[in-house]
């Protein structure tokens, strides 16, 4: 692809059609010491303060949970990004993920701690005029208050804009009495401030309220029983005539549904942080377990069977993390753009997040299957022992499902991923059309054979990333000539898209990242990574093929099927690969650890 | 008061060691480093803790390594310490270390040296009481309680079969253990003072070691455990006899 521009700072999206060089991702072996040091007092305090006590926490001890969050946020980890002027650290997105991907491993907490520090503070600190941030961030920052968010309702999940609570001023004039009832509130049994999300009289678009847990009219169900992440809170909230003061109303009416939309945007690519931290604690346990338990007089881990799983499930996991970190790193480069540029730095943050709001899904829908891998191998790990309770495995497995469902289904994400990259081609802010267009140029003229111009260690690797996006502009570009307006409809070719987008951005983060690392610590330390990166990429290509041809199978037709075809089968094609033996020496790298350690 | 704690960066618990080659010393490479859990969650915690309860006014810490023990001294530093210094040497052997931390102590004055009792490498626990020696000051080891009234230490130590409460006047040599203090948790604002917090690096004293460490092995792979049923308490007997040769 000659046609690819290699740039520092690249836009949401442009994956896709441009080459990013390696020496511009973040990756995290770049963590610096006091980052490292943050890193460490967070696992301190889930080794020390949480797990102890995980069985207490999901059995909701009255008061634990709260306190928690104090202590928490007595060591500072509710505030790591709140600017210093509020009572926070000011420190950048990538720590604020840092300290959310090794909280991630905190079981209910880890979801308590998210709730709270992304959607039960950002939309405030974020959209809050200067006396509503002065007034709540800081409490927030300390944890002396705790934050909810309350968006959805019983019969809008997915839909949030639908929803029916209402809002109307009241005679006086000073204050908004809303109306309804809101679902699957985290947090909601112990916060003392919610985001509230509702239309003002007959408005087509959602408000937001900041409403304090004693203003009048606001009562809480009962606890709901749920699958997993059984210690975090889950409450309905009502509203009944609920009295809330004019001044807080949260940014302007009916800018609502845009609050909800970007702070979920933090809250998918957060939550991608977090199942990351989940998976390495998995690991471990897996490996340890795998260690110690001896069937037919060896270790477990000894079998090639449980060698696969936990090759597979670090695979996996570091793939997710270099996604995470990457666009993390891009997004924080955009917003530095836009505060340089003069923007304000709330407003940067938020675009700078809108940017990097493909990214966001994507992350939010590789990271939470990630992790549903993770501890479903960890299970099978474990074996018999995987299903009691007495061990962690059951655990972890339970509370990994809601990352599927939460912050936006997997469906939802994966449609969004694909609507935003054809709005965003629409509008002229990504070009598509010509590269797509020179995809389709190409499939017409002679192949070109030579797998690689020029003989590096990454070069294969390089070479299958471009085609992978000659694929998918391939697929996508037909997909949208053939089914035009209608493509919209077609959810089962958006996923097929959306699966490949995934793919491609994942496998080439990865790529980006061994190949970064390779560079700071040579070829002959990073052994597994760089098979790590050769497996996945391998298997990559596959299921980019897979998705490809059944959505071609689905809308194309007669000779430029065959075409298309002919010419996804040659951009997914790889050379001969022994992918038992990478695996292998993944896992005997974990076996020798006792632990992740990737 | 001006209390000095001893840093000591040790291999981290869980990390697997390996000696180099023909096993001539640890290899570091892959190993995680902390510090020593004795000088981290008693001596410096007791310290933070008398200086939050304003009897102490100052906290220094002293190290002795290269460069690559920053990072621990860093985090003793978020932990609660006013200053570091780290005295520019590797060194195994403990009369080089004590003759190093005394030598840099001697002038300053201090009216407390707390360290732990000992370091979970190579486990001398010698080093406070050589300090204490060097500089002429008094000295109670294995510290489970230190309390501090105006100029007097009382200190609670564990003794064979029972414990001592020792009274003694300040200056002060004490090495610490379990009890003294609980285990703290760096907080944000530590850990980002930590970095303007001074950090001084001085040459070491020019003497030489009395000790030298001529090969490590590692202990040899632990045996497995047979387990025998309860109703086979001749076999147990049998093999307690033959196996174990312990009876």
């Amino acid at each position: 692809m000659n046609d690819i521009e290699t740039l520092k700072a690249i836009k949401g999206g442009e994956f896709l059609i441009k080459e990013t060089s390696a020496e511009h991702v973040f990756i995290p072996e770049e963590w610096d010491e006091e980052q490292l040091m943050i890193a460490e007092t967070c696992d301190n305090f889930l080794a020390q303060h949480v797990k102890p006590n995980l069985t207490r926490i999901d059995n909701q001890e009255p008061g634990l949970m709260p306190h928690l969050m104090d202590e928490a946020g007595a060591l500072g980890l509710l505030g790591i990004s709140v600017p210093e002027l509020y009572g926070g650290f000011g420190k950048d997105f990538k720590t604020s993920m840092l300290v959310a991907e090794r909280l991630g491993a905190g079981n209910s907490f880890s979801v308590a701690f998210s709730a709270h520090s992304g959607i039960g503070t950002l939309p405030i600190l974020y959209y809050g005029n200067e006396a509503q941030k002065q007034k709540y961030i800081p409490k927030l920052a300390s944890g002396e208050w705790k934050g909810a968010y309350c968006l959805t309702e019983p019969s809008s999940g997915s839909d949030a804009n639908s929803g029916k609570a209402r809002a109307r001023l009241s005679d006086d004039g000073k204050y908004y009495l809303i109306t309804g009832q809101k679902m699957w509130i985290t947090n909601a049994g112990f916060a003392d401030v919610f985001t509230v999300f509702a239309k003002i009289d007959n408005d087509d678009n959602l408000s937001a309220f900041i409403v304090e847990k004693d203003f009048e009219g606001l009562t809480l169900n009962s606890e709901e029983h749920k699958m997993g992440i059984k210690g975090s809170s889950t409450r309905q909230v009502f509203f009944n005539d609920c009295k809330v003061p004019v001044e807080n109303l949260l940014s302007d009416r009916q800018n609502g549904f845009k609050i909800a939309v970007n702070i979920l945007n933090i809250g998918r690519m957060k939550l991608g942080g977090g199942t990351v931290g989940a998976c390495k604690e998995v690991i471990t346990l897996a490996v340890r377990y795998a260690n110690e338990r001896e069937q037919f007089g060896r270790a477990i881990s000894k079998y090639g069977a449980i060698r696969h799983k936990l090759a597979q499930q670090a695979i996996l996991t570091y793939a997710s993390e270099a996604a995470v970190y990457r666009a993390s790193q891009n997004m924080e480069e955009a917003t530095e753009m836009l505060v340089a540029s003069g923007m304000d730095e709330s407003k940067a943050k938020l675009k700078g997040i809108e940017q990097f709001a493909i990214e966001a899904a994507i992350i939010k829908v590789h990271c939470s299957e990630t992790l549903d891998y993770v501890v479903d191998e960890g299970v099978q790990i474990y074996g018999g022992m995987g299903y009691s309770a007495e061990a962690p495995m059951d655990r972890a497995y339970r509370d990994s499902r809601i990352n599927r469902i939460f912050e936006g289904t997997n469906e939802i994400n994966r449609m969004l991923t694909v609507d935003m990259m054809l709005k965003r081609a629409l509008k002229g802010e990504l070009d598509l059309m010509g590269p797509a267009q020179k995809v389709a140029g190409e499939l017409m003229s002679i192949p070109d054979f030579s797998l690689t111009n020029e003989e590096s260690l990454f070069s294969t690797e390089k070479k299958y990333l471009a085609n992978f996006k000659k694929a998918i502009l391939m697929v996508a570009g037909g997909a949208v000539q053939k089914l035009m307006a209608q493509l919209g409809k077609e959810q089962e070719v958006l996923m097929n898209l959306a699966d490949m987008l995934i793919e491609l951005y994942v496998s080439e983060s990865l790529q980006l990242r061994v190949e970064k690392l390779v560079g700071l610590r040579g070829e002959e330390s990073c052994k597994e990574q760089l098979d790590i990166m050769r497996v996945y990429i391998n298997e990559a290509a596959e299921k980019i093929a897979k998705s490809g041809r059944e959505a071609l199978n689905y809308f194309a037709e007669g000779d430029e099927k065959r075409m298309m075809l002919m010419g996804l089968k040659r951009y997914t094609k790889t050379d001969d690969f022994n992918s038992i033996q990478a695996r292998r020496n993944i896992a005997a790298k974990l076996i020798t650890e006792n632990k992740y350690c990737f | 008061m001006k209390i000095l704690v001893c840093i000591s960066q040790v291999p981290d618990t869980s990390t697997k060691v390996v000696l180099k080659d023909n096993g001539s010393a640890i290899n570091s490479q892959g190993t995680t480093y902390i510090i020593n859990p004795y000088d981290e969650w008693y001596a410096l915690v007791r310290a933070i803790e008398l200086k939050e309860s304003g009897i102490a006014n100052e906290i220094h810490l002293v190290t002795v390594g290269k460069a690559d023990t920053e990072p621990v001294i860093r985090k003793a530093l978020a932990l609660g310490g006013d200053q570091a210094v780290r005295i520019d040497a590797e060194s195994n052997d403990p009369y080089l270390t004590a003759v190093y931390i005394a030598d840099f102590a001697k002038g300053v004055g201090y009216d407390l040296i707390l360290c732990g009792k000992e370091s979970i490498d190579y486990n001398n626990g010698i080093v406070g009481a050589m300090v204490a020696e060097l500089l002429d000051m008094d000295y109670i080891g294995f510290a489970a309680d230190i309390q501090i009234e105006k100029s007097v230490a009382v200190v609670n130590r564990e003794i064979e079969g029972g414990e001592e409460t020792d009274t003694c006047n300040l200056p002060l040599v004490i090495s610490c253990q379990k009890g003294v203090a609980e285990a703290r948790i760096p907080n944000m604002r530590g850990i980002m003072a930590a970095r303007t917090r001074p950090l001084n690096v001085i040459a070491p004293s020019p003497i030489s070691p009395v000790t030298e460490i001529l090969s490590y092995e590692l202990p040899p792979a632990k045996a497995g455990v047979k387990l025998i049923s309860p109703e086979n308490m001749d076999e147990l007997v049998a093999l307690l006899h033959s196996e174990a040769k312990v009876i």
